[in-house]
């Protein structure tokens, strides 16, 4: 199994996780002991513990060369762990800057609940053992369900949150019962230890790819792949809507974070189709996310389907399961968190100013405020892929893969509907340029917290897209890391 | 650091967009005038580069190159040749004369000038890149400039069609064209996007065979290829002027100048083996589009289609695969490129006052705007290919290289330029000569002085290398010297 202790000790190298449940117990013992201090000083604690939380990640990661398993084989700390911790807390803080502008999220309940859905995000990246990603998992879910029902006076948040949990319950059950098919096969719930006990071949590949399948499923959902994905254009459209930019961002990169490190590890040992079934899903998430997508009529629900897409481009990079596609997936979702973090950020800001979130009310965003249409038009690009923006570079690496792998075929289903998304969001694009706003109220923003996470996300999408080297050196250590068993 | 001449040239017109954006709204004058400035500097760069270019050395010259990620072989690289040279100095010359025909352009003239010289940056890029990545980048960088432009300063009737059509017709194109050439990059295990390594990289025949349509086609959609054509009479139709001489005068030659460099020039085998559709496709395309061109009655699609018609014979000059074809399309790329731009700027100034575009509608305007009618006809006789004009000497090769490696061919395009004739001749009897419409006596205005001195410069540029082929020929003969070389002597 290759348990070492490595030159840290096990406490040390899960600093930002303890980090968090200090500042997770913090945030809510402020509420208690000092009531009279503003809401907004429970957000930015946060965000100053979530950067000190980033850095210790940062730390911690310079000091170990392969993986580190901790906890007896629970966790195994390695690069790839340290630089999706690092992503899910920038969305997290981002998160937590955005929702001051919220009066109805800014509560030590939210921030708490943020903070420990966090927590698990950060221990399902690390997870190297089927009972921690199932308890991380959970971990990470169950505050987002309250959370996406959050707004609790109006019933479609609680819609959405109720939805959310039913469908996450099943997912994961579904998920739970392929697990046990594993620990069947292999006496092992460790997963580099599953992989040795497997490769005598004793098992029926049909019996192990549908062990595959089961797993597939409950990851499926985190990351809204079809066809697990119907919860995700109602919860996105009824949560809050900087709880469902959370949603789509770090909580999906943490679905990617548990499949791409299977990916690497067991499924191509367990079933010799699993490459295909993931391509299968790829394809799927991109036909009917783009497909649904170009009818919508509400922003937020545009942005859903987008995302059901988006998540079939990654799953492209996961299907090549190489290096390269490795890589692909983790700049793609670091480019993916900044620009679609700032797509939310817009509807939340515009959708409050119109009190609706219909894309017919972006009708001259250029003169209500041209810095918000022309921050839209950097979010969308992005997420159609073009330079130089950072969803460029994410496409093109996973693209790369994909041909790497010898998937072309994938690859060109996946730009002809990279040709489809530009359609919906050039529309998009279409009515906040060029028709007449239909009812003028201003575009405020009243807080610096809202305006300084949004010059991140901007300024993130354009770094990630002109300056490729460091992001990429990054993408590159995780993904080698993974694959070190 | 060495930094190439090019480096400056491309970015240039990038940081005069980004200032001009930054600009306050209530600012009418500074944007347009930051422009001129901006665009007659690259232009004077880009002569400034023609001229210095070591006819005799051949080659790259102008090379800067930057590592940008090497773990995949991608760098910032820059360096002209002989092909790619004149078309980097009419980039410069459109663009220069696009900002000048839009002088007056009253609505957000800011975003306007700033999305002009993305457009201008994204092309320069293009036509300097030796990196297939950096060409993608710079590239796929003008997809909301076209699109905003056509869509808020096009024609009111056809901007949104226009502008989603073009648009997505490209990006469709360009993102074909990347499967192949990541296919190259990484099916090959060359791993690296640098062109000149690729070229060098041997592919087998069957993988240049089965990737080859990928990359050519692709980017021949760009170019205006018969029938991925379509785009393009609509597109430059819907967009305003200075956007449809860039996108009829430059961005065609970008799709037919990528297809070459990663096409024909890191595929020549598989060029060698598709040839034949090739010249096929375009042969339609001349023909094809010189005929619709022929019954339009909107003014601006006869040009239009006068594009797709002669963008055949760049194409035609390409699949000959022999030096006069590929030296008639090099030089067709550059002619027909001033040609156009000169047409829609006439369009555009037409319409401007007589706010019609109908053919029937239209006449006698030789009275009112001379100058205007004498560069209508001075284009006109450059696309029919008369001798004396620019057309003559890129159209002339063509026909040659045609003849050389298929006869019928030549013949047939031959006749395509009869129709072509006939099209412009009748275009400028009905609407330059004849009776003025009597509502529009007295009321329509000449052009004004900085149109007039823009059509004097076009014309003249197309008149010079008419009476003068040696301004361009020995440049564009160094480029095809390469191209040969690559493809094995023939």
């Amino acid at each position: 199994m290759g348990i070492s202790s490595g030159n840290i000790t096990p406490i040390l190298s899960i600093l930002p996780e303890i980090l968090l449940l200090i500042l997770a117990l913090v945030v809510l013992g402020l509420d208690l002991g000092l009531k009279k201090f503003s809401p907004a000083l429970i957000g930015w604690v946060t965000v100053v513990g979530l950067i000190f939380s980033a850095i210790g990640g940062v730390m911690i990661s310079g000091h170990q060369s392969g993986g580190l398993y901790i906890w007896g084989g629970m966790l195994r700390q390695d690069a790839a762990a340290s630089v999706f911790q690092v992503i899910f807390i920038t969305g997290a803080a981002l998160t937590a800057f955005f929702a001051l502008e919220d009066s109805k999220c800014v509560s030590a309940e939210f921030y708490f609940l943020l903070l420990i859905s966090t927590l698990g995000m950060c221990l399902l990246a690390a997870s190297s053992d089927l009972i921690m990603i199932y308890l991380s998992l959970e971990l990470a879910s169950i505050p987002l369900y309250i959370l996406a029902g959050f707004h609790y006076r109006e019933t479609s948040s609680v819609e959405a949150g109720l939805k959310y949990m039913l469908y996450g319950a099943v997912a994961s059950t579904i998920m739970v019962f392929g697990f046990t098919f594993l620990y069947g096969f292999s006496g092992t719930t460790q997963l580099y230890a599953i992989n040795a006990a497997i490769q005598t071949g004793q098992i029926p590949p049909m019996v192990t790819t549908m062990a595959v399948m089961l797993i597939l499923a409950g990851v499926g959902y985190k990351i809204s792949a079809v066809p697990f994905h119907f919860w995700a254009p109602d919860v996105y459209e009824g949560a809050p809507t900087v709880v469902a930019g959370f949603i789509s961002t770090a909580s999906k990169a943490a679905g990617f974070a548990v499949l791409l490190r299977l990916a690497l590890t067991i499924l191509p040992v367990l079933s010799p189709y699993s490459p295909y079934l993931l391509a299968a899903m790829a394809v799927a998430s991109m036909l009917v996310g783009n497909l649904l997508a170009i009818n919508q009529k509400n922003f937020k629900r545009l942005l859903a389907y987008s995302s059901i897409a988006q998540a079939g481009y990654i799953l492209v990079g996961v299907a090549a399961s190489n290096n390269l596609g490795a890589a692909g997936v983790t700049y793609y979702l670091m480019a993916y968190l900044v620009t679609n973090l700032t797509a939310f950020a817009l509807a939340q800001v515009i959708g409050q100013a119109n009190s609706n979130d219909d894309i017919s009310s972006l009708a001259g965003l250029t003169q209500r405020s041209p810095v918000l249409a022309f921050s839209l038009l950097v979010s969308l690009l992005s997420l159609g892929g073009i330079p130089p923006f950072a969803g460029f570079v994410g496409k093109l690496l996973v693209f790369s893969a994909g041909v790497q792998a010898g998937m072309a075929w994938l690859v060109i289903v996946a730009v002809l509907n990279s040709v489809l998304s530009l359609y919906y969001y050039l529309k998009v694009l279409k009515i906040a340029f060029l028709d007449h706003p239909r009812e003028t109220p201003l575009i405020k923003i009243e807080t610096n917290s809202w305006r300084i996470a949004f010059i991140v996300c901007l300024a993130g999408i354009l770094i990630l897209g002109v300056i490729i080297l460091p992001w990429y050196g990054w993408s590159i250590t995780a993904a080698s890391s993974l694959a070190l068993y | 650091m060495h930094l190439s001449v090019l480096t400056f040239i491309i970015a240039l017109p990038l940081l005069t967009g980004i200032v001009i954006l930054l600009l306050p709204m209530s600012e009418k004058k500074a944007p347009r005038l930051l422009a001129l400035i901006s665009s007659l500097i690259a232009l004077a760069l880009s002569v400034w580069a023609y001229a210095r270019y070591d006819i005799p050395a051949g080659g790259y010259q102008f090379i800067q190159k930057v590592d940008w990620l090497p773990a995949l072989g991608i760098s910032y690289h820059v360096g002209v040749d002989g092909i790619s040279l004149p078309l980097v100095l009419l980039a410069g010359i459109v663009t220069a004369s696009g900002v000048a025909v839009s002088w007056n352009i009253e609505e957000r003239p800011r975003e306007f000038f700033s999305f002009l010289m993305f457009l201008a940056a994204s092309v320069f890029g293009v036509f300097c890149s030796l990196d297939l990545f950096m060409l993608f980048f710079f590239f796929e960088m003008a997809v909301f400039p076209k699109y905003l432009m056509i869509l808020i300063w096009g024609s009111p009737k056809t901007r949104e069609y226009g502008a989603m059509k073009l648009t997505l017709y490209l990006f469709l194109g360009s993102v074909v064209a990347l499967v192949g050439v990541l296919a190259m990059v990484f099916l090959s295990g060359a791993n690296t996007f640098d062109m000149l390594a690729l070229e060098k990289a041997g592919f087998a025949a069957d993988f240049q065979r089965l990737w080859f349509p990928f990359v050519f086609f692709g980017f021949a959609v760009l170019g205006g290829l018969f029938p991925f054509h379509s785009w393009a009479p609509d597109g430059h139709v819907a967009a305003p002027t200075a956007v449809s001489m860039l996108l009829a005068g430059v961005e065609m030659k970008v799709g037919a100048f990528a297809a070459l460099r990663a096409g024909i020039m890191l595929l020549p085998e598989g060029a060698r083996y598709w040839a034949y559709v090739i010249l096929a496709l375009a042969t339609v395309n001349v023909v094809y589009g010189a005929l619709i061109a022929l019954v339009q009655t909107d003014f601006k699609y006869v040009i239009g289609f006068s594009s797709v018609s002669h963008m055949g014979l760049v194409m035609i000059g390409f699949a000959t695969l022999n030096r006069e074809g590929l030296m008639g399309a090099g030089l067709q790329m550059f002619s027909h490129g001033v040609m156009t731009a000169l047409f829609f700027a006439i369009v555009g100034m037409v319409y401007d006052r007589t706010h019609t575009r109908e053919i029937n509608r239209l006449g006698g305007l030789i009275k009112v705007m001379p100058m205007a009618a004498v560069g209508f006809i001075i284009s006109g006789l450059v696309s029919m290919g008369m001798p004396g004009f620019s057309g003559f000497t890129a159209e002339f090769p063509v026909f040659m290289g045609a003849w050389r490696s298929a006869p019928i061919v030549a013949v047939v395009a031959v006749l395509g330029i009869i129709v072509t004739a006939g099209y412009i001749l009748l275009v400028v009897r009905r609407v330059f000569f004849g009776e003025l419409p009597e509502n529009m006596t007295g009321i329509i205005e000449n052009v004004s002085g900085l149109d007039k001195f823009t059509i004097g410069f076009l014309s003249l540029i197309m008149i010079a290398l008419g009476l003068f082929p040696s301004l361009m020929v020995p440049l564009v003969n160094s480029g095809v010297d390469r191209i040969l070389l690559i493809l094995g002597g023939r």
